[in-house]
């Protein structure tokens, strides 16, 4: 017989209690696993000096102070190519790949979710397929496309291959396939709306959360993406880039690169805080037939 | 796909009134010839390939291609400058007889992909459905701890100042403090310990696209199932677990599989950015290192290009591999 029990004035099926200390003991040690370092490049870049070399190491701060992130700002206005232009490398490519992403994207995921054309299938199958490799495969015949464009050492080799990133296009397409109703389209069909029409103004307002994840996703890709193999010039390099050779500056910078690590992570971490509820909805159609 | 039941054979014009209205229903195919009826079916729909044109071609360019052309590249010695020679087998016969690095690369990524992936895979699991049973304010914050890793870019390299080669590493202090070594240890540039640390980092951000399609995937269980399967003897959240959630969340099982998959394969840059260019004796050198090298840097497009073939094949066929396996659950 299935026990019954109660939580917290919520009665529970077939929850013993010890199930319920286990789990949570688990779980509070893989957060800790999770958080903890986390938690370190916080309280790192909130180190004054001194304590960042005391003997043995302290995971806390004691005096706590903003200095590692002026010092960090000293430092990016004396690199050779002004600093702002690194955020500016970051954010065009950010918001231009993204948009890109996400006008075609949508197109592509409204054809193959809801109109009967011959080659649906085939090309689905194709965008699947391509989930299960990395670019790494094809960036050494990439280099050789952009060659031939003569699209090495400009921005159009980040931006335009951010385009058809795949996943984006899955998420939407499954998502359009359970929450936008073949009736309602066909009503519209039927009073002589265009398929662009439909597609603009009927599909895409009900399907607001994958569109809110293919931005988000998009978004942090591009934001997080540094070195690229076709960008030589200093001053088409990226934010991450940038931070990565703070970084790399070894122990005398520890507190300025622990800073320029915060404020890099800052950025993902708010968009996702205020995505979060659109995602798991989005992630809730996510799902693949065998 | 749900709700797709506009069988294109079945559905005939007669059945709308006006003719404008006909001309966007499927087309009959019994009277004509599979040929001509998808030409018609194609004109009929020219809206949606004009949708579909500009990812698709983009698509075709920067994934498809390459992917044929590097199968093509890799049996000639083509190297950027001169013709390419054709060579047939000759780049694969090298890269498994006379270079000794890519043997150690293709056992490291193996060893790499095989601890990576399934543990992330579980990890992502078993933690979601943990979550699952937290009230929903708890549940937003415990996803956002776990997630966020994964998305903080370069946040990982904080790992590398916990296990800092000198006294001033976290780990290192605190072992010397404790007595348990004199000296500290260079964690990454020594031979045993830079695979296993690369692996516990990249598992740390591994917690991602798969671990969000599962908290969904357990939100989405149908609730009366659990009563249904209660009243029919279920005894335990074990048996709920094998019974009734995970056959109901087969299709984010997939989806799962496929992102973790993928991802163990991908972790090159963690790897690069903790143990270096090439790591110490090349303990932790993978085929993505091996690939960035010859392609990269030594501009031997014949071989980087037999090189992408195999990674191409080997993350296909564990994808392909696995979902075959998964398929099986439940049935």
């Amino acid at each position: 017989m299935a026990k019954l029990r109660t939580r917290k004035h919520r009665v529970v099926l077939n929850r013993s209690v010890g199930g319920d200390v286990g789990i949570n003991t688990l779980l509070i040690i893989m957060g800790a696993f999770m958080f903890l370092p986390m938690l370190y490049v916080v309280l790192q870049s909130l180190k004054p000096f001194d304590e960042l070399f005391v003997y043995p190491p302290r995971f806390y701060v004691v005096r706590p102070t903003l200095q590692n992130f002026s010092d960090l700002f000293t430092l990016m206005s004396d690199s050779w190519v002004p600093f702002s232009r690194y955020i500016f490398n970051t954010v065009l490519i950010s918001v231009l790949g993204t948009f890109g992403n996400l006008v075609l994207s949508s197109m592509c995921a409204y054809a193959i979710s809801k109109i009967n054309f011959p080659g649906r299938g085939w090309m689905f199958e194709m965008i699947i397929k391509s989930l299960m490799f990395n670019t790494t495969v094809s960036s050494i015949t990439n280099f050789i496309t952009m060659t031939l464009l003569g699209w090495i050492d400009t921005y159009l080799a980040i931006i335009v291959p951010a385009f058809c990133s795949t996943l984006g296009l899955f998420l939407m397409k499954q998502f359009m396939d359970s929450s936008v109703s073949d009736a309602v389209l066909e009503s519209a069909r039927l009073d002589g709306a265009s398929e662009f029409y439909t597609f603009l103004n009927i599909a895409m307002p009900m399907v607001k959360p994958a569109w809110l994840t293919l931005i988000v996703y998009s978004f942090q890709g591009l934001w997080n993406s540094g070195a690229s193999i076709y960008i030589y010039s200093e001053q088409l390099k990226t934010f991450n880039y940038a931070i990565s050779q703070i970084i790399s500056g070894g122990v005398a910078r520890a507190g300025a690169s622990a800073a320029s690590t915060v404020l890099m992570m800052i950025v993902p971490i708010t968009v996702f805080v205020i995505t979060q509820s659109n995602i798991i909805e989005t992630m809730s159609t996510s799902g693949m037939k065998d | 796909m749900p709700e797709k039941n506009t069988d294109k054979t079945t559905v005939t014009a007669e059945k709308s009134g006006g003719a404008a209205a006909a001309e966007k229903r499927a087309v009959n195919r019994s009277d004509m010839s599979m040929a001509a009826w998808t030409w018609k079916e194609m004109k009929r729909n020219k809206v949606a390939y004009a949708l579909i044109a500009p990812f698709m071609i983009l698509f075709f360019i920067f994934t498809v291609i390459p992917v044929v052309l590097s199968l093509l590249l890799s049996f000639t010695t083509f190297n950027m400058l001169e013709w390419p020679d054709f060579v047939f087998m000759d780049n694969y016969v090298r890269l498994f007889l006379d270079d000794d690095i890519f043997v150690i690369a293709i056992k490291n990524t193996l060893i790499f992909a095989a601890i990576t992936g399934p543990a992330s895979y579980i990890m992502s699991f078993v933690l979601a459905w943990f979550i699952n049973e937290l009230a929903p304010k708890m549940r937003a914050l415990v996803t956002l701890i776990f997630y966020a890793p994964s998305i903080s870019g370069a946040v990982y390299l904080i790992w590398a100042t916990m296990f800092s080669g000198d006294a001033y590493g976290y780990v290192n202090g605190i072992l010397i403090y404790l007595g348990l070594i004199s000296t500290p240890i260079q964690f990454f540039k020594n031979e045993t310990f830079v695979m296993p640390l690369c692996i516990v980092v990249a598992l740390w951000t591994s917690l991602g696209t798969a671990f969000l399609s599962f908290i969904a995937g357990l939100q989405t269980v149908d609730r009366s199932l659990y009563e249904a399967g209660a009243v029919d003897g279920i005894l335990n959240r074990w048996q709920e677990l094998w019974y009734i959630t995970l056959p109901s969340m087969k299709p984010q099982l997939l989806f799962g599989a496929v992102m973790s998959i993928t991802g163990s394969f991908g972790f090159g840059g963690i790897v690069t950015a903790l143990a270096g260019f090439p790591s110490v004796n090349y303990s932790a050198w993978t085929i993505m290192h091996h690939l960035e090298d010859y392609g990269g840097q030594r501009f031997e497009v014949g071989y980087a290009s037999a090189i992408a073939t195999l990674l191409f094949l080997i993350m296909i066929g564990a994808n392909l591999l696995v979902n075959k396996l998964l398929s099986k659950v439940g049935q």
